[in-house]
């Protein structure tokens, strides 16, 4: 392979890279003088064509078959492309809700490092090798670290982004050493000769105590209980846009990630997770991990009072809901089903996000009361609003709904049929119990904007028109992904039989 | 053609929502005319459907193939006669709102798409759409109670909302763990009922998602969002609770639970606590309904709470109708589904809409005092005649139903039988009661003065009302005095070989 080939293996991240650096150039050059307003809307714009660029890079080449480069250093399937088209439109909503923030006037730098956070989730889906997905997670995660603080008039966001540093510090450390320990036994960085490598041979607790540090270093990324703590924090004081790119972009690479060491890396290493017959691997210790964060996340969000907040427990128990795809016994219904669900997820959490940044902006808090009253002063947003948390909830016929249903069912199934009595059906029920205490609070939310009255005082703002239109695409992508679940499926279901 | 009962609530439901904000009469009309659309497709439906108990297919398309989902719509007897009930309702419910003033776009946007997933359920035969159907009723309840209700509006919306929520969070499970099971792909009903699950399996499923939809059908000791909410709600939301939602509850045991797990109902292999079955448990749960519910209908001050209660009462009828396992009794579970809708929408109307709305009480210490039955002879009447057939006298509707339901278990357990009479004499008392102080207190020395005063401040009883009124009384009377029309679509369609395993249980 030369240059020439690894050029158009990486060409959409090549483009991004680019793009990031032309936003740079053009706003330190031509835009010094401009005000803030037209420099963001050139940053935004240029993003945009930049993402849009990288994802016809993809789409026009399509990789019918798996292509590898150096020893599954690069991977080229139509999984990871899809997923990556995927953070792509994910990223593309966040420079479209960011265009008229205010909290900064580094335009430019602001929107080059989102393009490089993009950069860094889609290195993250097209590699096997250990050494490059943890590269590619410390530049997703130190662009993130960075862009939380980028709030400076806002203490909140320093505290948030410090928080969020030292525990991501920490849990990269533990990955790092854990991953030495896999290398260490097998010999291996490629994640499938790892797996070959080790197959075969009686767990080695060496092996056990590798997984567990891996998952600490995952369960960071994903804010799973007990690696949670920065998200309520971060995901109240970070920017806006940032807080949605952190529970929507970001999460999909690292649940994609995630999902593909524990399946691929450590296949052969599962255990078992069925109740009362816990066998060791790495199964039963994400089935905690899911339990817990199922049962915290959503109990706490009961609590809040700050929406932001709020909606930082429930990702918290959405990343348990999707945890159960990850634990499925047959790998490739799993897979897709934590595909499609993290996905979906994504489009109703961006759309929350802004919505709650909107309010914010409009009252000057994210506090519960501020929604009162949301349906008269503003339907649109309200009913956006009401599709997106119902989304969360779980609620028929919106996409969230048909993401846990099959999850639920992936992780039910038992390989020969042995009966659904046994596999993962405590945590299923544990799930589905946890899922309509998620309902109360989501109503909670809901109630404010549709019942109560809204207070005299609140301000009516003109919501801008490139958030309006962005806001009804993604509320439109949640309800007919939910009526038409095969739009997406199909697609996964057809890379996944494709590639892998 | 029966499909679009679904699609023409929800279009009115969306079409509503670009009416103009405040335009109450233009979203009144499109209200009634949608839900006046669905009663004739629904009746339209009866009379096309053959009644030889087979299953009539009304669309069946895939809808997601990875997971062998499909939109399927069909009918039998026990569908189409809920259709029909649905559809009464829905028109009913809107004659009754006339008045509402408040956001009433939205509140009729809410009232179609509830109407529109009921019809859903009733069509439903794959089981993922039936449950999608299922749990979309919800919202539009909650909003519903929340924003239009009286009394303690938000407790009774989320408590009606979660206790929902976790009734369909157990079926989800049993649905999902029969799918998985079964390997087989495939969500439909009629494929999954064939398929032998397990007994152990069908053991702990059929309970689970007996209860599950049995929550919504206000079985006892699930039953105590039914009074809340249904004072709470707005008029048309009580008659629709009453009326329709608590038999998708009751439907959903019988078509879903029942049919695919009807080992489930068999004998266990040793006594628990003196049960012997799942059917006795849930059998005595019913009785106890019937019983408790009557029992403190009678001691209560709220009007609206009276009839909750009696809702609670009379929907234990049906559960132990469906408990018989035999062809009488459960044909009379399904016509006292249909008649307690009927009745029981005329009494809350009478109550929610006639009563309240003009006097602004609903306890009945001070109703006493107003002489409601000289104000308001019209509602006084109509309440009359509705407590005798709620009372189950014969010649109404209910009276045929609950006699069938106590045949069936008289044969399937005697004592249950005794006690579930002693509830029909319980009705009588309160139902008494409930009249005789709500609108005939003779007492002169109770109606002061202010009587008079009330009564000249109230408005007369409207032509809609008088006209729902009118409607629901006829069907009862019509049911109540031939109720071979609903028998002859009911009674094949449990002789239908969907139902033979359950039967077969219950014959043993």
């Amino acid at each position: 392979m030369n240059f020439t080939q690894l050029l158009t293996f990486i060409a959409p991240e090549t483009l991004l890279v680019l793009a990031a650096l032309g936003v740079l150039l053009v706003d330190l050059s031509t835009l010094r003088d401009e005000p803030l307003a037209v420099r963001m809307r050139w940053g935004a714009w240029l993003s945009v064509m930049g993402c849009a660029a990288a994802g016809a890079a993809i789409v026009l080449s399509p990789a019918s078959t798996p292509a590898g480069y150096l020893d599954g250093m690069l991977l080229l399937n139509p999984v990871s492309q899809l997923v990556k088209v995927v953070i792509l439109l994910l990223t593309i909503c966040t420079v479209l809700i960011s265009i008229e923030s205010k909290f900064t006037d580094h335009a430019g730098e602001y929107f080059a490092l989102l393009l490089l956070a993009t950069v860094g989730m889609m290195f993250l889906v097209s590699t096997e090798n250990m050494l490059l997905i943890f590269v590619s997670l410390e530049l997703l995660s130190l662009v993130l670290y960075v862009m939380t603080a980028f709030n400076k008039q806002n203490i909140k966001s320093a505290e948030a982004a410090l928080k969020y540093f030292l525990f991501g510090g920490m849990s990269a450390a533990f990955m790092l050493f854990g991953l030495s320990f896999v290398y260490g036994l097998s010999g291996e960085l490629n994640l499938t000769k790892i797996a070959a490598s080790l197959a075969g041979k009686p767990l080695d607790p060496l092996l056990i105590v590798a997984m567990l540090m891996v998952v600490v270093g995952f369960g960071f990324k994903v804010a799973a209980v007990p690696f949670h703590l920065w998200a309520p924090d971060a995901y109240e004081g970070a920017p806006l846009p940032i807080a949605a790119l952190i529970a929507s972009g970001s999460k999909v690479a690292s649940f994609f990630i995630l999902a593909k060491v524990m399946m691929v890396g450590f296949a052969g290493s599962e255990g078992s997770g069925a109740w009362r017959n816990f066998v060791q691997g790495w199964v039963p210790i994400l089935a905690i991990l899911a339990a817990l964060s199922v049962v915290v996340g959503n109990v706490a969000a009961i609590a809040q009072s700050s929406v932001r907040r709020l909606l930082a427990y429930s990702a918290i128990a959405h990343a348990g809901y999707a945890l159960v795809g990850v634990l499925a016994q047959q790998k490739s219904d799993g897979l897709s089903a934590v595909i499609y669900y993290v996905t979906t997820y994504a489009l109703a959490t961006v759309g929350a996000f802004t919505i709650v940044g909107l309010v914010q902006d409009r009252t000057g808090d994210d506090q519960l009361s501020s929604f009162a009253g949301l349906n008269r002063r503003e339907p649109l947003l309200a009913f956006c609003l009401l599709i997106f948390l119902l989304s969360l909830a779980g609620i028929p016929p919106l996409a969230g709904f048909f993401g846990k249903f099959y999850l639920f069912k992936a992780g039910l199934f038992v390989e020969g049929g042995g009966g659904a009595s046994n596999g993962l059906l405590w945590l299923v029920i544990l799930a589905l119990a946890m899922s309509a205490v998620s309902l109360y609070y989501y109503l909670q939310v809901l109630k404010q904007t549709f019942v109560a009255e809204s207070a005299p005082e609140s301000i009516i703002a003109i919501t801008p028109m490139t958030t309006r239109v962005t806001l009804v695409l993604l509320a439109g992508a949640v309800l007919f992904l939910g009526m038409f679940p095969n739009l997406l499926l199909k697609p996964i279901v057809a890379a996944l039989s494709g590639g892998q | 053609m029966l499909a679009w009962t679904v699609y023409i609530s929800f279009a009115g439901a969306a079409s509503l929502l670009f009416v103009k904000p405040g335009d109450s009469r233009t979203a009144r009309s499109v209200a009634l005319i949608s839900s006046l659309a669905g009663l004739l497709l629904a009746l339209a439906g009866a009379f096309q459907y053959n009644a030889d108990g087979g299953l009539l297919t009304v669309s069946d398309v895939p809808w997601v193939p990875h997971l062998g989902i499909r939109y399927t719509f069909a009918v039998d007897g026990i569908s189409i006669t809920l259709l029909i009930l649905t559809g009464i309702a829905a028109v009913v419910g809107v004659l009754f709102s006339w008045n509402i003033e408040h956001r009433v776009k939205e509140f009729f946007a809410f009232y179609l798409a509830l109407i529109g997933s009921v019809y859903g359920v009733f069509l439903s035969f794959d089981l993922f759409l039936l449950f999608v159907f299922y749990e979309l009723a919800i919202v539009p309840k909650y909003f519903m109670i929340a924003i239009w209700g009286s009394t303690r509006r938000e407790y009774a919306a989320m408590k009606l909302a979660l206790y929902s929520f976790v009734g369909s969070a157990m079926v989800l499970i049993g649905l999902i763990a029969a799918y998985v099971l079964a390997g087989a792909n495939t969500f439909s009903l009629v494929e999954l009922s064939k398929y032998p699950f397990p007994r152990e399996f069908q053991m702990w499923a059929f309970p689970l998602v007996f209860a599950g939809f049995a929550i919504l059908a206000g079985m006892w000791p699930f039953h105590t969002w039914a009074p809340t909410g249904h004072s709470a709600a707005p008029t048309a939301a009580s008659m629709l609770l009453a009326g329709v939602i608590m038999k998708l509850g009751a439907y959903g045991c019988l078509r879903v639970a029942m049919v695919l797990f009807p080992a489930g109902l068999e004998d266990w292999s040793s006594g628990v606590m003196g049960f012997h079955s799942w059917r006795e448990v849930f059998g005595l749960l019913a009785v106890i309904g019937i019983v408790y519910g009557a029992m403190v209908a009678l001691v209560q001050k709220d009007f609206k709470f009276v009839i909750g209660y009696s809702s609670v009462s009379h929907m234990g009828f049906v559960l132990l109708g469906l408990m018989t396992l035999s062809i009488v009794g459960m044909s009379g579970a399904v016509l006292q589904m249909f008649s307690h809708g009927i009745i029981a929408g005329l009494l809350f109307g009478v109550v929610g809409r006639m009563v309240y709305d003009r006097t602004h009480t609903r306890m009945l210490d001070e109703l006493e005092v107003m002489r409601l039955s000289k104000a308001m002879p019209f509602a006084a009447v109509t309440f009359v005649v509705a407590g005798l057939a709620s009372m189950g006298m014969p010649g109404f509707s209910g009276f045929v139903a609950e006699f069938q339901v106590l045949i069936g278990a008289w044969k399937a357990f005697p004592t249950f039988a005794v006690l579930a009479g002693l509830g029909i004499v319980i009705g009588v008392a309160y139902t008494l009661r409930a009249i005789q102080k709500a609108f005939f207190t003779s007492d002169d020395s109770k109606a002061s003065g202010t009587a008079l005063l009330h009564s000249e401040a109230m408005p007369e009883i409207s032509t809609p009302e008088r006209v729902g009124a009118a409607a629901l009384i006829a069907i009862t009377l019509l049911i109540g005095l031939y109720p071979k029309l609903l028998l002859d679509l009911i009674v094949p369609a449990l002789n239908s070989p969907l139902m033979s395993n359950l039967l077969k249980a219950g014959g043993k």
